[in-house]
């Protein structure tokens, strides 16, 4: 075999409190398509940034060609052949297709930049991939497919030896994804080596001839697509073994679910997910079981009017409900705790007070505060429940540690008594004690009487919290579990089934 | 006293020393016919419609907004008023009249922030642009000068204190106690530091903004009559010039970042009288008056830089977030 | 006009836009009015006009980063009082002129590094330099000063005739060379078509290894420089130095730019749009004072509702994309 074009030997890189990556090795042949996968948090996109010089790795070196470099930035990077495709388009939507291809590195005559010649060869480049687009036109003419196929024209156009793809088909439909690939596979062909990221298995067992598998800034091994099956893959990237972990405790009081209390129908939205039917009852706790990517956020997000639905409606208690924004959701009973806790969550220079009557506050209106006396009795009472430290009301909410700020969030939503809870990845990135104090609350909640809808990248928590399991795969929902004896195999094997041989079945 | 106001404090006491040490008896105070007088009563009153304008900006500023128009809604508002006197009408239906307008120009403003979705910088334009035009409007071009003994209070009338001043602190406290006594500080804050997460919490951003704007668009009328009121005249060219500016300083030097969120309405208030008071010094050390914006240019860039986050991050790699 | 939309990009659309309604004021004029439409009335367009065209020009370059910069008219106004005061105390000419330009380009540099290096809102900087600038002519002299050098009165007195007895000024040359200079820069260069990447997205340009820093300073420093440009010209034009010059002018450019079809959020725009713009002002100004009976006020008020025009357009073009 040939040398690898990249080799990555022992790289670690910290962060404050954090070992992102730890002594990783990483190899990349040329004129092969090597996967990189794993969950969130697993290290995919630090890797990708220590290759390309955003990080600097505090041990470990990076091969070029044989070579030790270490980059000071992507520019650097590029010009030694490293070329990124992000997932959000890094390209300048307000110039020509041409210009976005060729920009920095213009043919020029006489210190002018020379269009004649930049329209021809961007063409070149354009052919030369096969996409037929007018380097003239305006970036922004384009949908998002095209600009993502131009950025990689953009790769090319500085002789790549090596194209890092990181997720660019996560907003690509099936035709879009298929051209994108038979450019790969040229450029491939080519001898180019390519870095894939995706989320999406088919994807992957399409186009990769290699995988690595990262979990928790480790590798777990490398492969060939051919000798890992994905049942293997999935269970590598999560973590486990199957039949090992069916000994975990079940809520005791699972399958006490009551009446109907939410019930979407045919609930969908372009790009994001494709149309569902959910119903959900009162008690009872539905899980929301997918990889990254596979349209677990999108769906509970139109759930709660976050975003707004193409198709379908919402009912509660059986009644149509216009879901315009979150005030008609919230109106109607329902909360929303979002994955991203910084962006979408905390308002981060508010006090802990402040951010704990917020949603409470905001249903009341302005005029109408919180009285000061009924704030402090609720800040006293879900401080001391949920067990969140710093117990200072007047902390700022930023100052909190990742697990404690999501137990603040939680508890917003909880002084508004909500009737449907929707918690998006509510134990991500907090610690294990945490962690257990909230899948105890929500199984108390359950018992209560309050709905709630789960989600979490973690199956066996999925599993042990719900009553039933609705498995999402590539933006559709394509089973729903339950019964007392639901396993975290029959996820996976859902998880990782090949489309086409659909095994839709039902345990119960 | 919080650290951030630290800075603003310090500068005021300067600017205060350098006014004692070239002019000892500036701090001093004196009674005549019920009316107190000195150069601090001088400084208050003078500062009087920076402060008002000030305070309501701080809100919008808070909300990650900005309003360039207030200067010629003040101006409006002096139109309005002395052209309805001049033409024989009572000053308090003028001013009620002139208020009104002002606030249907906060809703305008409101309307191309919230629903439209123009940044505010550039909506807010618009009406400072055409506002002075729709000011020489109403008075046809001309300086319309009254003669209204109750119009006269305003601006120039004394209650032991300058009922301007009276007026701006009023302003201040009620604005105060409002946003702190009812949840709209609290709201104005969390759309201004995280207008996704608080749309997600359920606030009615859009409210919320619309209410700034009306509120900073009052305060302006307010402060046109109060500018108005002191010379008997309305100048719909000069009126309110600039002032839009010196009000977005002291915002800015009182600690309230343009970038929204946490806002200080002691900081704006210091900040108004650190503007008001670097003229007054200005004026007292026998420099011309004019050059006053010298150094106004560096105290705004000193305290920038000192709020620069890019700054401060060189000169303490490690300090802690401070707590309020 | 969907005939149009499917030959011309939306980007040309606000400057086409302009374009139209510069044709159509100055149509309602030449109709309404004997003596509108000849070549000199255009001519004194550009002769009343031409230091904001060089204005709007630099101001082009900051909007279409997404910046904004307050100072021009600050700058403007200490550019005629250094030039006065210069030539009063016996400078030449020949000595005077780069001393203007590079006081000018120097406070551009001075805001530009404190935007770049400090992360502070152009906003905030250039207010300040609007004050500075402003400041500092008051400190030269309070009182306004006359230009008596006798190459500046000769520049600004000479014309030029061109076919058909229509004359122009040596400033009009200037400033259309300065929007040919522009126009080369903008589109020609690899600093100009990072301006545009700049505008469009600063982080896709660095990601793209694009030298965005020396961008973001080098278009205050073009801004500064410009602007001590046209306050030769506006000097020229009053042949006076004074502090309160070109009061509020900073606003008429940013009016103009707008007008001219750029977006201020950055990214789109073309200095040929800028100078349409001023021209759009300039003749609202001119047919204003044809009337007669209107007054001088309803051109603020007719820029204020053309802005307006502009932006609500702009808003429509960006939504639809």
């Amino acid at each position: 075999m040939t040398e690898p074009v990249v080799d990555i030997r022992g790289i670690s890189v910290e962060f404050p409190g954090v070992k992102a990556l730890q002594e990783v090795d990483f190899r990349l042949f040329p004129g092969e398509v090597h996967a990189l996968m794993g969950e969130n948090g697993a290290g995919k996109s630090t890797l990708i940034k220590a290759l390309t010089g955003v990080h600097r790795p505090v041990a470990g070196e990076v091969l070029l060609g044989g070579e030790r470099v270490a980059f000071a930035g992507p520019a650097q990077a590029q010009d030694a052949g490293i070329s990124t495709v992000y997932q959000e388009v890094a390209l300048c939507a307000n110039l020509t297709v041409a210009e976005n291809i060729l920009l920095g590195r213009e043919p020029r005559r006489f210190g002018a930049i020379n269009g004649r010649a930049m329209r021809a060869r961007a063409a070149e480049l354009l052919a030369r991939i096969g996409l037929r687009v007018d380097p003239r036109s305006t970036l922004a003419s384009h949908p998002i497919a095209i600009r993502q196929l131009v950025a990689i024209a953009r790769a090319v156009a500085i002789d790549a030896r090596v194209l890092v793809l990181d997720e660019p088909t996560s907003s690509l439909d099936a035709d879009e994804v298929a051209e994108l690939f038979r450019i790969v596979r040229v450029l491939r062909d080519e001898g180019v080596a390519v870095l894939f990221v995706s989320h999406f298995l088919d994807q992957v067992y399409e186009i990769a001839d290699r995988m690595t598998v990262l979990r928790n800034g480790r590798v777990v091994g490398e492969w060939t697509t051919a000798e890992l099956g994905r049942l293997e893959l999935v269970q590598a990237m999560l973590g486990r073994e199957l039949g090992v972990l069916d000994e975990l405790e079940h809520r005791p009081d699972k399958g006490r679910a009551g009446e109907p209390l939410l019930v979407a129908e045919q609930l969908g939205r372009k790009g994001a997910i494709a149309p569902f039917d959910l119903t959900i009852r009162r008690g009872e706790v539905v899980g929301l079981a997918g990889l990254l990517g596979s349209g677990r956020t999108e769906l509970a997000r139109l759930l709660y009017g976050a975003d707004k639905a193409d198709t379908g409606r919402v009912l509660v208690d059986g009644e149509p409900l216009k879901l315009r924004g979150p005030r008609a959701a919230i109106e109607a009973g329902i909360a929303f705790s979002s994955e991203d806790r910084k962006g979408e969550g905390l308002v981060a220079d508010l006090s802990v007070r402040d951010n704990l009557i917020l949603a409470m506050q905001a249903a009341r209106g302005w005029a109408r505060p919180v009285p000061r006396k009924q704030a402090d009795e609720l800040v006293a009472k879900y401080l001391k429940m949920l067990d969140i430290r710093p117990a200072d009301p007047d902390a700022l909410a930023g100052n909190l540690s990742g697990g404690n700020q999501q137990k603040l969030l939680l508890a917003r939503w909880l002084v508004t008594r909500p009737r449907l809870l929707v918690l998006d990845e509510p134990t991500r990135g907090i610690d294990v004690g945490a962690k257990a104090q909230i899948q105890k609350l929500v199984a108390e909640l359950a018992a209560d009487g309050m709905a709630v809808l789960f989600i979490s990248a973690e199956l066996e928590e999925v599993v042990r919290v719900s009553d039933r399991v609705v498995v999402l795969r590539d933006r559709r929902v394509v089973a729903e579990l339950s019964g007392v004896d639901l396993g975290v195999d029959d996820v996976v094997e859902l998880i990782a089934a090949t489309p086409g041989a659909e095994p839709e079945k039902v345990a119960s | 006293m919080s650290r951030r106001l630290l800075w603003p404090v310090l500068a005021l006491v300067a600017l205060l020393l350098v006014n004692v040490f070239v002019t000892p008896s500036f701090l001093s105070l004196r009674m005549q016919d019920g009316h107190l007088f000195g150069s601090l009563v001088d400084i208050l009153r003078n500062g009087a419609p920076t402060l008002l304008i000030a305070l309501g900006m701080t809100l919008v500023i808070a909300t990650r907004g900005i309003d360039l128009s207030v200067g010629a809604v003040a101006a409006i508002a002096g139109a309005v008023t002395c052209t309805h006197i001049a033409a024989g009408g009572d000053p308090f239906s003028g001013m009620a009249i002139a208020l009104a307008l002002c606030a249907l120009m906060g809703l305008w403003n409101g309307f191309l922030v919230s629903v439209v979705g123009v940044q505010p910088i550039i909506a807010t334009l618009v009406l400072m642009t055409a506002g002075r035009g729709i000011a020489m409007l109403i008075t046809e071009g001309q300086i319309i000068t009254v003669d209204n003994p109750a119009y006269r209070q305003i601006g120039a009338g004394f209650l032991v204190l300058p009922i301007a001043i009276l007026i701006s602190v009023a302003a201040l406290v009620g604005v105060a106690l409002v946003t702190r006594r009812t949840a709209l500080g609290l709201l104005i804050e969390s759309v201004g530091v995280n207008p996704e997460a608080s749309r997600l919490a359920g606030v009615r951003s859009r409210t919320i903004i619309w209410t700034v704007y009306v509120f900073v668009a009052l305060c302006s009328g307010v402060a046109g009559l109060m500018i108005s009121s002191n010379v008997s005249a309305a100048d719909a060219n000069n009126a309110g010039l600039w002032i839009e500016m010196d009000a977005i300083l002291a915002v800015v030097i009182g600690g309230t970042s343009l970038a929204g969120g946490r806002y200080s309405l002691t900081g704006t208030l210091l900040g108004a009288l650190i503007i008001q008071t670097l003229t007054t010094t200005v004026y007292t050390i026998g420099v011309p008056p004019e050059v006053t914006l010298v150094f106004k240019a560096v105290v705004v860039l000193a305290v920038c830089l000192l709020q620069a986050p890019a700054l401060s991050r060189a000169l303490a790699p490690r300090r802690k977030v401070v707590l309020p | 006009m969907t005939a149009l939309t499917a030959r011309a990009p939306s980007r040309f659309l606000p400057v086409i836009a302009t374009f139209v309604v510069f044709v159509a004021t100055f149509g309602v004029g030449s109709l309404r009015y004997e003596g509108f439409a000849t070549g000199q009335v255009v001519a004194n367009l550009f002769i009343d006009n031409a230091f904001l065209i060089v204005l709007a020009v630099g101001m082009t370059f900051v909007i279409l980063t997404g910046g904004i910069d307050l100072s021009v008219g600050s700058v403007v106004a200490l550019s005629t009082m250094i030039a006065a005061a210069a030539l009063r105390a016996g400078w030449p000419a020949w000595l005077v002129v780069p001393a203007v330009l590079a006081t000018g380009s120097a406070l551009g540099l001075l805001m530009g590094v404190v935007i770049h290096r400090f992360q502070v809102q152009p906003f905030i900087v250039t207010l300040a330099g609007m004050f500075l600038a402003r400041g500092l002519c008051f400190v030269i002299s309070v009182e306004s000063v006359s230009i008596k050098d006798p190459t500046f009165r000769a520049l600004a007195t000479g014309t030029l005739e061109l076919p058909g007895g229509v004359t122009i000024t040596h400033t009009v040359v200037i400033a259309l060379v300065a929007v040919a200079v522009a126009a080369y820069v903008l589109h020609l260069t690899r600093f100009g078509r990072t301006v545009y990447a700049v505008g469009g997205s600063e982080s896709s340009a660095r990601l793209m290894g694009l030298r965005t820093g020396r961008v973001k300073v080098g278009v205050y420093v073009i801004s500064g420089f410009c602007s001590a440009l046209a306050g030769l010209l506006f000097s020229l034009y009053m042949l006076s130095g004074y502090g309160l010059h070109a009061v509020g002018m900073e606003l008429d450019a940013i009016a103009a730019v707008v007008v001219g079809g750029s977006l201020l959020s950055g990214g789109v725009g073309f200095v040929v749009g800028s100078v349409a713009g001023v021209l759009v002002l300039g003749t609202i100004q001119t047919l204003i004072s044809f009337q007669g009976t209107l007054s001088s006020w309803w051109t603020k008020i007719v820029i204020g509702v053309l802005l307006l025009a502009f932006i609500v357009l702009q808003r429509l073009i960006v939504r639809r994309s």
